[in-house]
C-alpha cells in the first residue's frame, strides 16, 4: 500500500500542510526542528493510533489550539481508504474511515507500517517488555481482533494481582480465596490464546530475520529469535495447541498460588515472556556489541516488515525511516537501502541529505521548512500551490468538516 | 475560569456528577441560570426528595418506592426464574427487550479487586437465600460482557452448582468489553433467546 496524501493540521508545529506523496522512495528533508519528523510521526499516528515519540496525544495538538487534523488517503491494492483523525486536546480523539466514525480498534491493522527510529536500540538493550510489545504489535497487526484479547489479558491481571495484594494485606489465607479461581479461568483463556501467536509469530519471524540480519551486517552471523516461556513445552515435536498451553498455565497458576500470595503478584504467564534475540548462540542484549545491536534492531523490524508483506496479499506496509540512516556508516548505509528499495512505499526523514544512499529507483523530495512542505519534487505539487484535480479546495471540503467546539470527555 | 459565588458551586456540583465534564457543566449551569424558558423548581424538587423515596426491593435489589419493586410483585410474572444482573439499569435494558418475563436479583456491581469490590460485597448471599424457594428452578446470569462479569459469571456459578437448578449465561454476540445496558434491544434479546447452560 501507499499514501496518496498527507494532510494535517494544527498539528505539533503545522498551522496546515497538504503533500502528495508517490509510491516509491519519498525522502522529507529539512534542517532539524523544521517537522520533519512531525510530518513522519503523522502519518505513522494513521497507523497505530499512538505516536512513537511520547505517551499521550497532548503534544501533538499545535500550542493555543484544541483539536489537531490528520488526514491520508491510502491506496491498498485496488481499494482507496480514506483516513481522518481528529486529536482532542481534551476529551476523546474521533477516528473516521472513508468519512464514516469507527472506533480505534477497528482501524488498527487498516494500513500497515513498520517503523525504524534511533530509539529501535532499546529494542536490543531493554528489558523484555519492549520485545514482548514489539511481537504484539505485529500480531495486532496482522489480526486487529488480538488487541482484545491482549487487553483482556492485561485487564484480567490487573484484577488478580489487585486481589493478591488485597489478600495479603488482609492475611486472607489461601483457603479462602475462592473467587481468584473466576481469575485465573480468564486469564488463562486469554494468556493461551496470546502466548500461541507470539509463539506461532516467533517460528515466522525466524527465516526473515536470519536473512535481513546477514544482509545488513553483512557477515554469515546468525540471528535466532527464541522465545522463553514455561507455558511452551520444551518438547516441540507437536504445536503447542491452545488447550494445551491453557491446562499448563491453569496448573502453573494453582502451583504457583503461595507464591503469588506472599508476593502480591502473578508469577507466570505470558506477561513474564522474554524473546531472546541469539547472534551467534550468544544473547544479543548482553553480548552484542553497537554496531551488531544496530543491525539487529533494523534485522528486526525488516523482519517484521517481511512477515506483514507475507500476510496481507494486497499490499506492503509503508516503511517509515526517521533519521536512521544518519546513524549508520556507508556499507550499511547501502544494505540497507537494497533491502527497503522494493516495498512499494518507503518514507525517510533525513536532516542531510549527503547521508542517504543511492536508492536505484526514482526518489521523491519533500522539503519542509519552518512547518511547511515548500517543495514536493516528482510532480506533486505542494499545499501551497492548490490541491491536485479531483480535490475539493481545502477547508471546504463538505466530506471533512472540522467537528464543532462541543467534544468533550465523558 | 472561576465565576463568583453560587454559578461557580453550580459548576462544581454538576461536575461531581458521572459523565458530565467540566464544558457541560458550565453550559447546563449557565442555561439553568439564563434561560427563560427553563423552570429549575421541578429539579429541585427532586432532588430534595428523592433519597427520601427511593429504596430498594428487599427482595431483588431493583429500585422501587416500596418495600418490594413492581415486578417481585407481580403475580404474572414467572417466579420459577430469577434473573442476575449488575445493576438496576440493566433491568430496566432487559425490561425494554421484552423477552423476559421472569424475576431479577441485583448484585449491585460486579467482582472488581481494583474497585475493592470481592464476592462480600456483591448481594450473593440474599440470591441465595431466594434459592430456599422450590419454585426456583432456573438462574439466568446476565452479568456485564466484560472481564469483570465474566469472573461474577464464574464465580456465581460455582457457587450454584451445588443447587438442583438450570444456570445459564446470556449468549455472546453482545459486544465484548462492553455494558449490557449499551446493547441495542434486539441484540439483547437474542442474547436471552440463545442464552446457554453453565453446566451444574
Ligand atoms: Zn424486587
Amino acid at each position: 500500500m501507499h499514501i496518496r496524501f498527507l494532510e494535517v493540521r494544527d498539528f505539533r508545529n503545522y498551522v496546515h500542510a497538504r503533500v502528495e506523496l508517490t509510491p516509491g522512495v519519498v525522502v522529507l528533508t529539512g534542517p532539524n526542528g523544521q517537522g520533519k519528523t512531525n510530518l513522519l510521526e503523522a502519518a505513522r499516528y494513521l497507523s497505530v493510533y499512538s505516536s512513537h515519540r511520547v505517551s499521550g496525544d497532548r503534544p501533538l495538538v499545535r500550542a493555543g489550539c484544541e483539536r489537531a487534523l490528520i488526514r491520508a488517503e491510502v491506496l491498498h491494492g485496488d481499494r482507496h481508504l480514506r483516513l481522518d483523525c481528529v486529536i482532542a486536546r481534551e476529551g476523546a480523539n474521533r477516528v473516521r474511515l472513508g468519512g464514516t466514525p469507527r472506533r480505534v480498534g477497528e482501524l488498527i491493522g487498516a494500513f500497515a507500517t513498520v517503523l525504524f527510529a534511533p530509539e529501535d536500540l532499546s529494542l536490543i538493550h531493554d528489558g523484555p517488555a519492549v520485545r514482548r510489545n514489539f511481537l504484539d504489535g505485529i500480531l495486532i497487526e496482522r489480526r486487529p481482533g488480538l488487541a482484545e484479547v491482549i487487553r483482556g489479558y492485561d485487564r484480567v491481571l490487573r484484577q488478580r494481582n489487585s486481589l493478591l495484594r488485597s489478600a495479603r494485606a488482609n492475611h486472607i489465607p489461601q483457603s479462602q480465596l475462592q473467587s481468584i479461581a473466576s481469575w485465573d479461568t480468564q486469564l488463562a483463556e486469554f494468556g493461551a490464546e496470546l502466548e500461541q501467536e507470539r509463539w506461532l509469530l516467533t517460528r515466522a519471524l525466524v527465516v526473515p530475520l536470519a536473512e535481513a540480519y546477514r544482509g545488513i551486517s553483512g557477515t554469515d552471523d546468525q540471528a535466532i529469535p527464541r522465545l522463553r516461556s514455561v507455558l511452551i513445552p520444551d518438547d516441540l515435536s507437536e504445536h503447542p495447541t491452545i488447550e494445551t498451553i491453557r491446562e499448563r498455565f491453569l496448573r502453573a497458576l494453582e502451583e504457583g498460588l503461595e507464591t503469588d500470595l506472599q508476593r502480591g503478584t502473578t508469577g507466570v504467564g505470558p506477561h513474564r515472556d522474554e524473546l531472546d534475540l541469539l547472534l551467534s548462540g550468544l544473547v544479543a542484549r548482553e553480548y552484542a556489541s553497537h554496531g551488531e545491536s544496530w543491525s539487529l534492531a533494523l534485522a528486526l523490524r525488516l523482519a517484521a516488515a517481511t512477515v506483514l508483506r507475507e500476510s496481507s496479499p494486497a499490499g506492503d506496509p509503508v516503511l517509515m525511516l526517521d533519521d536512521v540512516f544518519a546513524e549508520l556508516d556507508a556499507a550499511r548505509r547501502e544494505r540497507l537501502a537494497a533491502l527497503i528499495s522494493s516495498y512499494e512505499q518507503v518514507l525517510i526523514t533525513a536532516a542531510i541529505p549527503e547521508d542517504l544512499p543511492e536508492f536505484h529507483r526514482p526518489v521523491q523530495q519533500v522539503h519542509i521548512l519552518a512547518g511547511q512542505v515548500v517543495d514536493a519534487a516528482a510532480g506533486a505539487p505542494a499545499a501551497a500551490d492548490g490541491a491536485a484535480a479531483g480535490e475539493p479546495p481545502e477547508g471546504s471540503d463538505p466530506h471533512h468538516p472540522v467537528p464543532p467546539a462541543d467534544v468533550e470527555a465523558r | 475560569m472561576a465565576y463568583d459565588g453560587l454559578i461557580q458551586q453550580l459548576i462544581d456540583e454538576l461536575g461531581r456528577l458521572p459523565g458530565i465534564g467540566p464544558k457541560s457543566a458550565q453550559r447546563i449551569a449557565f442555561h439553568i441560570v439564563q434561560d427563560p424558558h427553563y423552570d429549575p423548581k421541578p429539579l429541585g424538587d427532586i432532588l430534595d426528595r428523592i433519597r427520601d423515596v427511593v429504596r430498594f426491593c428487599t427482595i431483588c435489589g431493583n429500585v422501587t418506592e416500596q418495600e418490594t419493586c413492581a415486578i417481585c410483585r407481580d403475580p404474572r410474572r414467572d417466579h420459577r426464574t430469577i434473573c442476575v444482573v449488575e445493576e438496576p439499569k440493566d433491568v430496566a435494558a432487559i425490561e425494554r427487550t421484552r423477552e423476559y418475563r421472569g424475576l431479577y436479583h441485583v448484585l449491585g456491581g460486579a467482582l472488581s479487586p481494583i474497585n475493592g469490590i470481592g464476592p462480600e460485597q456483591l448481594h450473593i448471599p440474599a440470591l441465595l437465600k431466594r434459592l430456599s424457594d422450590p419454585n426456583v428452578t432456573e438462574i439466568i446470569i446476565a452479568t456485564d460482557p466484560n472481564v469483570e462479569g465474566e469472573a461474577t459469571a464464574t464465580y456465581l456459578s460455582r457457587q450454584l452448582s451445588v443447587y438442583d437448578l438450570t444456570v445459564t449465561r446470556l449468549a455472546s454476540g453482545l459486544p465484548v468489553g462492553g455494558d449490557l445496558e449499551y446493547a441495542d434491544e434486539v441484540t439483547l434479546g437474542r442474547a436471552f433467546q440463545g442464552r446457554r447452560n453453565l453446566g451444574t
